[in-house]
């Protein structure tokens, strides 16, 4: 199909991460809320792992988008 | 259980998958010219994407939820339905049973029924099949609904029909492309969404070893968790053969080493994964022949390790309920509200003197088993001093003494998600069993349009004609599948007959395919024969005996108790094994008193005798699916050694 899906997962991933990461660093002063986990801001952390997976997908995408087409 | 607050956050991460599962139906819109496009995706996709989505439609059937309670209840040894009961079978379809099913061009798993034995057992099979996705897909929307009601206070009905309609118009674009894209989709959002709870959890009991610590005690006292009367071995929970070994009684599973190996590992796994064209589908999509075996054995990687995902949760919520100073408790069964009003007048007669009596009054009337030291404590104070009746009502309710196994896995999510990954875990809970219903229905239509409507009621029409039949099938399957959530949200008795009644369809089914794959001899009559003979076997089995603790009725043994089990999934194994032992024979017997219907050369490429055997010699030679397959199950050993 026409359609390389590393490109959607690895949109939708990227945009996860990034709000994960932005609402993390801007809750970061919120103990109460991080208390659930632990005390961990795990919304930081996660929202990294996250950009890091949706960014290895968006480069296998543009790496498998200049190979020629197989058939 | 209060329902959850989620802030804008969780909203926009809930409001983003759903966007993205629905513009995927959208991109693929212009790919969808033909019939064969919309159900077989052009055979176009490669082995890692299909892999992934075998994996990953599966996983909807409740996966998550039910391992992670079968992980509280029985500890390790769950792990067997993925290291006996599905890898081996995975890799027996990649290796063997896959050149047929790719080769024969069937486009359906009836199909090929159809193309190696006759009209009658495609027929069987499909229809039943049929039925059975929907039933399926139905049972699995109004868990999600029911879910979504009592964790977010959302409408029931609102978001079962939100939910359908975001299936509904993804697969209605893109087919099963659509589906299988999703599914890989769902499954990182699955994988990414349940880690970090996991994660939390571990790291709050103080890791691995600190949790099989606390194993020890569930083992030797699980009563006081409401989780078995009897005491058990150190290792019960810790480990998945040594508690096999010592026979039924020594382990909270209630089977042997046979049930487990032949029951679960043999019968009902070959007959799962080998045959379901709910799976076969996805790998029947792939580009090639290569790519189509390497699915299953792609699939198998993650499926190897998933027990860390769905099994786990279940097992730190066990050791969390045996820490004093961790606060946290099983969930306990609710309390029907209309049960109330009975229970109280009873609490409020019960006469300290006589507790017993009182006990299983009270008992009768919730339904529900209850805890006689809380209950003696609460009669005593509702004697001693006024309460009023909310209060009595949260006191009773505390004094069930029995586990809400399937919230387990959400009361982790609440105990360890702050706003952000809450969304987060909650979107990957939704995605689960998005992929189980929208894998249910792309098998559905292609099965009825194929096997059903083509066959029988309207043969020789257009491709466009098929194509269009496909696209209103689908909505016709979605719609059925509504009504089937709504059917089990009222009677969730008859929902469980009829899963019973698929159990006893189900169990005999693999008989039919090895004899049909292998033995060029079995003809038409005999798999036809058999079939019938084997699903007959169940029902009579299960009619006849009867798991230790139940009543006969619905759980069996409504005719005659010839034969007590010790547990429910022992008298389900061996169900499995009579009833594919019966169907075996008969086949076998059958077969050899009546005639071939199929020349050899009409059985070219359906049986392994009549194929030439296909070389593998171009792969690359770790990429050959035997060495694939070999090196799969060496690994699946070595997990079993470790966890011994």
């Amino acid at each position: 199909m026409g359609l390389d899906i590393r490109w959607p997962i690895g949109i939708m991933f990227s945009l996860l991460g990034a709000l994960l990461l932005i609402f993390g660093a801007a809750t970061s002063s919120d103990t109460e809320m991080y208390r659930h986990s632990l005390g961990i801001n795990i919304n930081v952390i996660w929202g990294v792992l996250l950009l890091l997976f949706g960014g290895a997908m968006l480069l296998g995408a543009i790496l498998g988008r200049k190979q020629p087409p197989k058939s | 259980m209060q329902p959850i607050h989620l802030a804008w956050v969780d909203y926009s991460i809930l409001l983003a998958y759903t966007v993205f599962v629905i513009g995927i139906g959208f991109a693929l819109r212009r790919y969808m010219k033909t019939s064969a496009d919309f159900f077989l995706s052009g055979r176009s996709i490669p082995a890692w994407v299909t892999g992934l989505a075998f994996m990953a439609a599966n996983l909807g059937a409740l996966e998550l939820v039910g391992m992670s309670a079968s992980g509280a209840k029985y500890g390790i040894a769950t792990a067997h339905f993925y290291w006996v009961g599905a890898i081996p079978a995975m890799v027996f379809l990649a290796v063997f049973m896959m050149p047929f099913y790719y080769g024969s061009k069937a486009r359906s798993v009836p199909e090929y029924l159809k193309l190696r034995f006759d009209e009658r057992v495609r027929c069987l099979n499909s229809l039943t099949f049929a039925v059975m996705t929907v039933f399926a897909s139905g049972i699995s929307m109004n868990a999600l609904a029911k879910l979504l009601h009592l964790l977010l206070g959302w409408n029931y009905h609102a978001s079962l029909w939100i939910c359908s309609a975001v299936v509904l118009v993804y697969v209605l674009k893109g087919g099963l492309t659509s589906a299988i894209y999703t599914e890989v989709l769902q499954f990182f959002m699955i994988v990414l969404g349940f880690a970090p709870v996991v994660f939390l959890g571990l790291k709050d009991m103080g890791g691995w070893d600190a949790v099989k610590g606390k194993l020890v005690d569930v083992a030797h006292h699980p009563a006081a968790f409401y989780l078995n009367d009897k005491t058990f071995q150190s290792d019960a929970w810790t480990s998945a053969w040594k508690p096999l070994l010592g026979g039924p009684s020594a382990n909270p599973m209630g089977v042997d080493v046979f049930a487990i190996v032949f029951g679960l590992g043999f019968v009902l796994s070959f007959g799962y994964w080998c045959t379901n064209f709910l799976v076969v589908q996805r790998a029947m999509a792939a580009k090639d022949m290569t790519a189509a075996r390497r699915t299953p054995l792609i699939a198998a990687i993650p499926k190897m390790i998933f027990p860390v995902l769905v099994i786990l949760p279940g097992i730190i919520a066990i050791s969390l309920a045996a820490s004093p100073n961790k606060d946290y408790r099983l969930p306990l069964r609710s309390i029907m509200p209309g049960a109330y009003a009975p229970a109280l007048a009873d609490i409020k007669a019960a006469n300290p003197g006589q507790i017993d009596a009182a006990l299983a009054a009270v008992s009768k009337d919730i339904d529900l088993k209850v805890d006689k030291t809380k209950f003696s404590a609460l009669v005593a104070d509702v004697n001693a001093k006024a309460m009023t009746e909310d209060q009595i009502k949260e006191r009773l309710q505390d004094t069930v003494a029995e586990n809400d196994y399937d919230s387990i896995i959400l009361s982790l999510v609440k105990r360890y998600c702050p706003s952000g990954l809450l969304g987060l875990a909650l979107t990957a809970l939704l995605a689960s069993f998005m992929s189980g219903m929208a894998g249910n229905v792309t098998a559905f239509n292609t099965v009825w349009t194929y096997d059903l409507y083509q066959a029988y009621l309207a043969p020789n029409r257009t491709d466009r004609h098929y194509f269009l039949m496909g696209q209103s099938i689908t909505v016709v399957g979605i719609l059925l599948s509504i009504a089937c959530a709504y059917f089990a949200s009222h009677y969730s008795n008859a929902m469980d007959i009829v899963q019973l009644v698929f159990g006893f369809v189900n169990a005999p089914l693999f008989a039919t395919f090895l004899l049909g794959m292998f033995w060029a001899r079995a003809t038409g009559t005999g798999a036809f024969l058999g079939l019938l003979g084997g699903t007959a076997t169940s029902a009579i089995f299960h009619a006849l005996t009867i798991a230790s603790g139940n009543h006969p009725g619905i759980k069996g043994g409504y005719l005659w108790v010839a034969q007590t089990f010790p547990s429910e999934m022992a008298q389900n194994f061996w169900l499995a094994t009579f009833a594919f032992t019966v169907c075996f024979v008969l086949t076998l017997v059958i077969s050899l008193v009546t005639s071939r219907t199929k020349s050899d050369e009409e059985l070219k490429g359906l049986v392994y005798s009549m194929t030439p055997k296909l070389k593998d010699g171009d792969q690359p030679w770790l990429l050959r699916p035997a060495v694939l397959g070999t090196l799969l199950l060496i690994g699946c050993v070595i997990l079993n050694v470790i966890f011994w």
